[in-house]
């Protein structure tokens, strides 16, 4: 099978879906003529021209805001946010409008739009540039949350993301993107809301999304390796809808859980999932539940400093040794 | 010698004639006589509506808040009086005058501020947001401006498809502060979107008057002129301006998709919201007065339509008693109608289960007990 970065993977979905379905309009700024802050994008303006592929000006508030009133009448924009740490000035078109119009509606309304882009920090930009907001966005009911962690992932979920019919927030990391992996070439989907056992083991679970799952990965080696102990990795891909099963299914057979994300600890996704495992498997469970998070402070800029701040493959080790 | 590239300038007010000659306008021309008795029916609708919603609202049958949009019919019935199949209607949160403008029925929006289940948002969204696509209406929307650049998506659908239509996309003189807007005029600007936005500005954002809180030279509209935008002013209190005027900028959407910025001047009689208790302590009661005897929309425009000979007062006595009746009998159709059901809370949240596709069964979507 083709090795493919996690670029080319996602950049193929959005190609293919351009092709499979008229209404589909990739937007953003910097996306067509620029070919993309972080070259996602590249080449599909050349390809498909600017009806497919848009530049938009630098107002995320005014153009998610387009996209969202576009999705009501059948258009399926596909925005792309240079950082989702630039939601927050559009966060009234997002969490109001996308996540709310069609309830307040009574169902009369859906929101098919896509927003995308790179949620991580790691990369040296200060805190203005590394938000990791998939906790704030999945608290909100209404809008779907996916953050994939490798290149198959990323093009079966973006297909899958276009396809559904309310509003996803694509949530991708600057980190992964010249990651290469296996992906088959042509269509396939994955579908939102089904996690995957990244590697198998009996003795602990780590559940992760996004880059978290890498870092558990290399956790996972160094500890089979250095002290025998063999970690289940659950990638979640999904935020919201969650794949529930697939959790405390894990845990009912290790008796062990780490949550381990990017995010920040307070309210952060892992204390969801941890609680989540509290109360369904409390009776299967060896040790408390624990969470890696991203340290609690604004991302520092120190660039030898800010990998310390993120889960490191050695903080899960350690927090994985205090309760094996 | 190189020449600057110099923009061709469209950002003018339009050059109407006289505003005495709007009633000789093609569009107000080719009115019949039962359509202008139409206009004045729905204008009575919409007061008649909200003054039964106010009493029942003091009644404590409707919670939350009340915006009334009484001392502003003529807006709402005049814009949406010349929608043709592919012209849309986004507003704010003042929205029973256009809901009832476009067709809503009365009982579907009095049951919908009842918070009952045959409401037309099925009681979920209440006074401020009103819906109904099949009516090219799309609410409805609480947050100031927030529905500006949801209006300009909708003229870029429009576009996009190649239909020949336009959005109408409403909001009140405090909206012209928020941001997004601005970003949406310079989008709409800039793409050549056939969006109009019609600020309608009755002189108050909530308690704050139009001199408190906004900078301008002469008017709102004329901020339009920075984004290249066409504009106009527009006396809101004659049916017949609205009229001319609207259509004016609906035609350049259809033939050119270009944007344009209508301010109509008009004037609210309550307060901000039924909530507004200093509604009369900002501004004159005498000022409030003087709107309701000398510029009233509805009272003018049935004067007009008696002097033309269309109308009698008698006639006129009656469409009113009959949009009070019709008031009357939505309050009771939603005094009688069932509320939702506990279990409809977390129903209408995703389009996928709702309508039980793979998807929606896909995960755990909601995170109850």
């Amino acid at each position: 099978m083709p090795q493919v970065t996690y670029r080319d993977a996602l950049k193929a979905a959005l190609a293919e879906e351009i092709e499979r379905d008229e209404n589909v309009v990739i937007m953003g700024e910097e996306v067509a003529e620029y070919n993309g802050a972080y070259k996602v994008t590249e080449g599909l303006w050349a390809k498909y021209g600017d009806r497919r592929v848009v530049d938009t000006p630098i107002s995320e508030a005014g153009f998610i805001g387009m996209a969202v009133g576009a999705s009501m009448l059948g258009i399926r924009p596909v925005v792309e946010l240079m950082f989702w740490s630039f939601a927050y000035v559009a966060w009234d078109q997002i969490v109001n409008n996308a996540g709310c119009v069609r309830y307040m509606s009574g169902g009369l309304i859906n929101v098919p739009i896509v927003i995308r882009g790179p949620a991580n920090g790691g990369t040296n930009v200060g805190a203005t540039h590394s938000h990791t907001p998939e906790n704030a966005l999945a608290n909100v009911p209404g809008l779907k949350v996916v953050c994939p962690a490798t290149a198959y992932d990323v093009k079966g979920l973006m297909k899958a993301a276009i396809r559904d019919n309310d509003p996803v927030m694509f949530m991708e990391n600057t980190l992964l993107y010249s990651q290469p992996w296996e992906v088959p070439e042509g269509d396939y989907v994955v579908p939102i809301g089904v996690a995957d056992v990244k590697r198998e083991g009996t003795d602990l679970s780590f559940i992760a999304h996004g880059r978290a799952v890498i870092t558990c990965l290399e956790a996972a080696r160094v500890l089979e390796e250095e002290y025998n102990i063999r970690a289940e990795v659950v990638d979640l891909r999904s935020i919201r809808p969650l794949d529930e099963e697939a959790i405390l299914r894990s845990v009912r057979k290790t008796h062990r859980a780490v949550v381990v994300e990017e995010n920040k600890p307070f309210c952060g996704t892992a204390s969801m999932i941890a609680s989540i495992i509290q109360e369904k498997a409390f009776d299967d469970l060896d040790a408390p539940v624990r969470r890696v998070s991203a340290m609690d402070a604004p991302a520092i800029y120190s660039p030898k400093i800010e990998p310390l701040q993120l889960p490191t493959p050695a903080r899960v080790v350690q927090t994985a040794l205090s309760i094996c | 010698m190189p020449t600057a590239s110099v923009k061709e300038v469209e950002s003018k007010p339009d050059s109407l004639p006289d505003p005495t000659d709007c009633a000789a306008a093609a569009i107000n021309r080719s009115l019949s006589a039962d359509q202008k008795i139409e206009l004045l029916r729905t204008m009575f609708r919409i007061r008649r509506f909200e003054q039964i919603s106010l009493k029942n609202y003091q009644a404590s049958k409707i919670g939350g808040f009340l915006h009334l949009y009484i001392g502003q019919e003529s807006v709402a019935v005049g814009t949406c009086s010349l929608m043709g199949e592919h012209d849309h209607v986004i507003t704010a949160y003042r929205d029973h005058g256009h809901a009832i403008a476009v067709g809503m029925s009365m009982n579907e929006c009095m049951a919908e501020l009842y918070g009952k289940a045959t409401g037309c948002s099925k009681g979920k969204g209440g006074s401020m947001h009103f819906f109904a696509p099949d009516k090219n209406f799309w609410g409805g929307h609480g947050i100031v401006a927030g529905q500006t650049p949801l209006g300009l998506g909708l003229a870029y659908a429009l576009k996009y498809k190649g239909l020949k239509g336009c959005c109408l996309c409403y909001l009140g003189d405090g909206a012209v502060n928020q941001g997004v807007y601005h970003e949406s005029l310079n989008l709409a600007g800039l793409w050549s979107l056939p969006v109009i936005y019609v600020i309608e500005n009755n002189k108050y954002s909530m308690g704050t008057s139009l001199e408190r809180s906004s900078a301008f030279r002469n008017c709102l509209a004329e901020r339009a002129d920075g984004y290249n935008i066409t504009w106009d002013v527009v006396n809101g209190e004659d049916l017949y301006e609205v009229r001319a005027k609207t259509w004016i900028a609906m035609e350049r959407a259809h033939k050119t998709c270009r944007p344009t910025v209508l301010e109509i001047d008009t004037y609210r009689y309550y307060g901000h919201s039924v909530a507004d208790a200093n509604s009369k302590k900002y501004r004159a009661e005498e000022e409030i007065e003087a709107y309701r005897t000398h510029h009233d929309p509805l009272r003018l425009w049935r004067k007009t339509l008696v002097a033309e000979g269309v109308l009698t007062e008698e006639t006129a006595e009656q469409i009113d008693h009959e949009a009070t009746h019709e008031a009357n009998d939505a309050a009771k159709f939603a005094d009688e109608s069932p509320l939702p059901a506990e279990s409809d809370i977390t129903r209408d949240v995703y389009w996928e289960v709702d309508n039980d596709t793979e998807s929606g069964r896909t995960g755990r979507h909601f995170f109850n007990d």
